[in-house]
């Protein structure tokens, strides 16, 4: 890229705008319609992780722990072939050797118990309501710092940004059907950091520029901030996604869906950061005169030698 | 002079890379599987000759030892291999008998000049090191209840002291006492008496027609006080009862109003640890009622494993189990097992009070338990009948002991008539763990396997050095010697991050190693930032040094926007999340105050001393 070069990024501003909410009305409809497979953190009941000494037949496992009595179980592969994963409702807590019992009873080999979690479902809808509370508490500070920092429109925009991120990130978790736990909610979290991050380093830029720049239209003065930030967002994403690559495929299986929900957001972070943020800022009618620093200011800088 | 840094700024950088080192360093050595003894009684003394009993029984066992030492109260037997370690817990305990606690320990391998500094290795979750955790409710209603009956008996007592007649009646539905009166001027009067006497309570009095009530329950300050008294006395008394158990490192904490966290890392017999924590025992000292004693004022108990009739009690308690302060279990003349009991001075007090004038009529201790259960109920749930599981208790109240009161009482007694060892040992064993303020439940239970907490480790080590390579070989090709800066810097935040988790104690967990990962992927973006404003600033066409000096100070305000803001999501994070989010908030948190000093500070540094104050045609960057 030359330095007087410039993408016309907000050229696409409509088709990103009807992208975006195109997106986000589609996550909401699914969560509406599939909503989240809450794990057990949320929902309670008892998980069992079996270890078996060979491959596991999952069909078998589910017939005999139907035929058992074990209502509602949820048989899974966790990881590998030999390791099982089961949910069932209830919390008896000599619910893992019952299911041991029954299995070991049809199955010649070793079966071994790795893990048992029962959570009380009371337990889950406080963490729901701290976790969604916590999310607003975040929500409404950083809009405050953003809005003294910079200006309230920026504030609408990473906000706005940052919703749409969260939004599109539980929509695809809600398409995919993969369970939602403590930890993805964590992941969601951090990609509500990820995505103020990017956001921030393109609002100081078109916060920088507007008052450099004497000249231009606000399309031509974000296209120029974007531009300039271009190269340190794709990079930074990039290596963003390289570790979490490295995670969703070395982390083992207990943080998968946390690498997942990350890289979700990682990539939608970094296209929100572009054409999400800068886009709620025209449709706001930004304008120099909201970033010229107050004449105070001005007037102490112009004494400067 | 440009880009040039005082002496001082590099000795600062210099010193807390050091310090960081030091306190980074113990995570290096891994701990050694190995096994603790220590004894169930504290009468028993652990030396030289305990530890060559418990040597002796793994040399049969054919396991082999690394090292034994003696520490203060218990002897610690460190093994070379971690798959022995169960092994060698069963041939020890069956060496050593059942009055020894036999507990799976993790013993730290830091050498002793680093431990004398203070440092330490990180604690690892039990994600990671494979353990128990528990979550128990207090039950705060049936801790007011209790107080509310002592409160009750002593009103009585006070209103028949006074001459004032009354006639008992049921209990209102809050749990308020109900007290009924022939006419409204000895209701008066009672009200006003018991507001005299016990300020605590609150008192409402109403007329129907069957009489003239008064009615009377626990002001709010008081309900408040009695729950926070519960949950710490609670707290203590799980706390003295991990103890008994004898595992290393155990967690017990308060979260929110009426909960305790129980974490035994090592431990995987989760039932002996529930049956230890989950006995809700308490003991009640009453008098036997006599013979002429109104009903109202008697309750009548079976007796426990004894096909005895029924005792008849008085309702009124002397003292119960919280006043207990120790309890050991031995031997009578007769070679009886007992248990002697010390009480606190004000127990001895209530206790003598209550004795001396008894003297001749038989006392009993009522043991009271409280057993978790669940019970199933149909509740309507959007409309829809759902089975829901509801977690209770159900109570036991039986007597243990019914004796003649020989002489006055005092802090010191005994109970005889225990059925055998065991229930002595077990019964001094609960006693002296204290009492619990109020019934509790376990509402959580998680099991992590140790193989599992290995894999856990492994994988995650494991993701964490491959991203960090990726980024480490991508920043080289694409800044070239700026990169190699960024990957020291990368590194040295790595190590640092380390060092002050070890510092703080702060516990690692599985999505505390995912906060890392995302910290080496974000901290990378200070630099970007800072080397993308440095090439675009030599493309304006600014000289080497100028570029560099704008590239770190444009930079700068920008990467702090981000970073405070990201900061402050993960405080609030730390504030409400529980468990794994506050795991993950920490190391977020701690990750970026470490990645504003080395990615601009200390790699500034470096451009500094290689680059500051000379002449540069041009930049490798």
């Amino acid at each position: 890229m030359s330095a007087n070069k410039v993408i016309n990024f907000m050229g696409a501003r409509m088709l990103a705008a009807a992208l975006s909410i195109a997106l986000v009305l589609g996550s909401i409809a699914s969560l509406a319609v599939n909503g989240l497979q809450f794990g057990l953190d949320f929902t309670g009941g008892t998980l069992v992780e079996l270890g078996y000494d060979r491959a596991a037949d999952l069909q078998k496992i589910r017939d005999d722990l139907g035929s058992a009595g074990f209502k509602d179980s949820v048989v899974q592969d966790y990881g590998s072939a030999t390791d099982v994963l089961i949910r069932l409702t209830g919390d008896d807590p000599k619910l893992g050797d019952k299911v041991v019992d029954t299995l070991q009873a049809g199955y010649s080999g070793q079966i071994d118990l790795r893990r048992v979690e029962f959570v009380g479902p009371q337990v889950g809808e406080e963490l729901r309501e701290q976790g969604g509370l916590g999310m607003l508490l975040a929500l409404a500070l950083v809009m405050v710092y953003i809005a003294i920092r910079f200006q309230y429109k920026f504030a609408i925009g990473a906000v706005v940004a940052l919703a749409h991120d969260v939004i599109i990130t539980l929509g695809v978790f809600s398409i995919l059907g993969v369970g939602f736990d403590l930890t993805v909610l964590a992941a969601v979290l951090s990609v509500i950091g990820y995505s103020l991050n990017d956001t921030i380093v393109v609002s100081d830029r078109i916060r920088e520029n507007f008052r450099k720049m004497r000249k231009g239209t606000e399309i031509e003065i974000i296209n120029a901030s974007l531009t300039q930030t271009f190269g340190r967002t794709i990079i930074t994403s990039l290596t963003t996604i390289m570790v979490l690559v490295a995670l969703f495929y070395f982390g083992g299986e207990m943080i998968h869906a946390f690498a997942l929900a990350l890289l979700i957001g990682v990539g939608v972070g970094t296209y929100s950061s572009i054409y999400v943020a800068a886009n709620i800022l025209l449709f706001m009618d930004i304008t120099r005169e909201d970033l010229l620093p107050p004449q105070k200011e001005e007037d102490e800088a112009d004494q400067m030698p | 002079m440009l880009n040039k840094y005082p002496f001082w700024k590099y000795l600062l950088i210099v010193v807390a890379l050091v310090v960081g080192a030091i306190y980074a360093l113990p995570n290096l050595y891994p701990d050694d599987p190995s096994i603790q003894i220590s004894g169930l009684r504290t009468s028993l003394t652990i030396d030289q000759r305990t530890i060559e009993r418990a040597e002796k029984s793994l040399v049969e066992a054919n396991i082999p030892l690394k090292a034994s030492e003696l520490l203060e109260k218990s002897a610690l037997l460190r093994l070379t291999d971690i798959e022995d370690q169960l092994a060698a817990k069963e041939a020890i305990q069956r060496a050593m008998g059942d009055d020894y606690v036999v507990a799976l320990n993790l013993a730290p391998t830091t050498p002793e000049w680093l431990s004398s500094l203070g440092a330490g290795p990180m604690k690892l979750g039990l994600d990671l090191s494979g353990g128990v955790h528990f979550l128990l409710e207090v039950d705060m209603q049936r801790a007011v209840d209790t107080r509310l009956k002592v409160y009750n008996s002593e009103v009585r007592t006070l209103l028949r002291k006074e001459r004032l007649r009354y006639r008992s009646a049921p209990d209102l539905d809050n749990g308020a006492r109900q007290l009924m009166f022939a006419d409204e001027q000895t209701r008066d009067e009672a009200v006003s008496r018991i507001a005299d006497e016990f300020q605590e309570l609150a008192i409402n009095s109403y007329e129907e027609a069957e009489g003239f009530f008064l009615s009377f329950t626990l002001k709010e300050t008081q309900v408040r006080e009695i729950e926070d008294y519960a949950i710490k006395q609670n707290l203590t008394t799980v706390r003295n009862r991990v103890n008994e158990l004898g595992v290393s490192e155990p967690l017990v904490q308060r979260q929110g109003r009426n909960r305790i966290v129980v974490q035994l890392p090592g431990v995987q017999d989760t039932a002996e640890a529930k049956r230890i924590l989950g006995k809700t025992a308490n003991l009640e000292f009453r008098l036997e009622a006599t013979a002429d004693a109104a009903a109202s004022s008697t309750e009548t108990f079976p007796f426990k494993e004894n096909r005895q009739a029924p005792a008849r009690l008085e309702r009124n308690i002397i003292i119960s189990g919280d006043r207990v302060s120790n309890a050991q279990s031995n031997f009578d003349e007769n070679g009886r097992p007992q248990v002697n009991i010390r009480l606190d001075s004000s127990g001895g007090q209530l206790m003598n009070r209550a004795t001396r004038d008894n003297v001749g009529r038989r006392m009993a201790v009522l043991f009271i338990e409280q057993k978790p259960t669940t019970r199933i109920e149909t509740q309507e749930v959007n409309g829809e009948k759902v089975q829901v599981r509801v977690p209770g208790f159900r109570e036991e109240r039986e007597v243990i002991s019914l004796a003649t009161i020989q002489s006055a009482l005092g802090t010191s007694f005994r109970i005889t008539g225990l059925d055998g060892v065991g229930e002595a040992s077990e019964l001094a064993l609960l006693l002296r763990a204290g009492a619990l303020a109020a019934p509790m439940y376990f509402v959580e239970e998680r099991t992590v396997g140790p193989s599992l907490g290995k894999d856990n480790i492994r994988m995650g080590i494991n993701s964490v050095v491959i991203g960090f390579a990726l980024v480490l070989i991508f920043m080289l090709v694409y800044y070239k010697v700026f990169g190699l800066f960024a990957n020291i810097a990368l590194t040295l935040n790595l190590a640092l991050l380390v060092a002050l988790m070890s510092m703080l104690s702060a516990t690692l967990t599985l999505p505390g190693i995912a906060g890392i990962v995302l910290t080496v992927g974000m901290a990378v973006d200070a630099n970007v930032l800072i080397f993308s404003r440095i090439k675009e600033e030599l493309k304006n066409g600014l000289s080497a040094q100028r570029a560099i000096h704008e590239g770190y100070d444009r930079a700068f305000v920008t990467i702090l926007d981000a970073n405070i803001t990201t900061l402050l999501v993960a405080v609030i994070l730390y504030a409400v999340g529980t468990g794994p989010v506050k795991g993950f908030a920490v190391t977020l948190s701690l990750g970026i105050i470490i990645s504003m000093f080395t990615a601009i500070v200390v790699t500034r540094a470096m451009v500094n001393l290689s680059f500051g104050g000379r002449q540069l045609k041009r930049l490798w960057i």
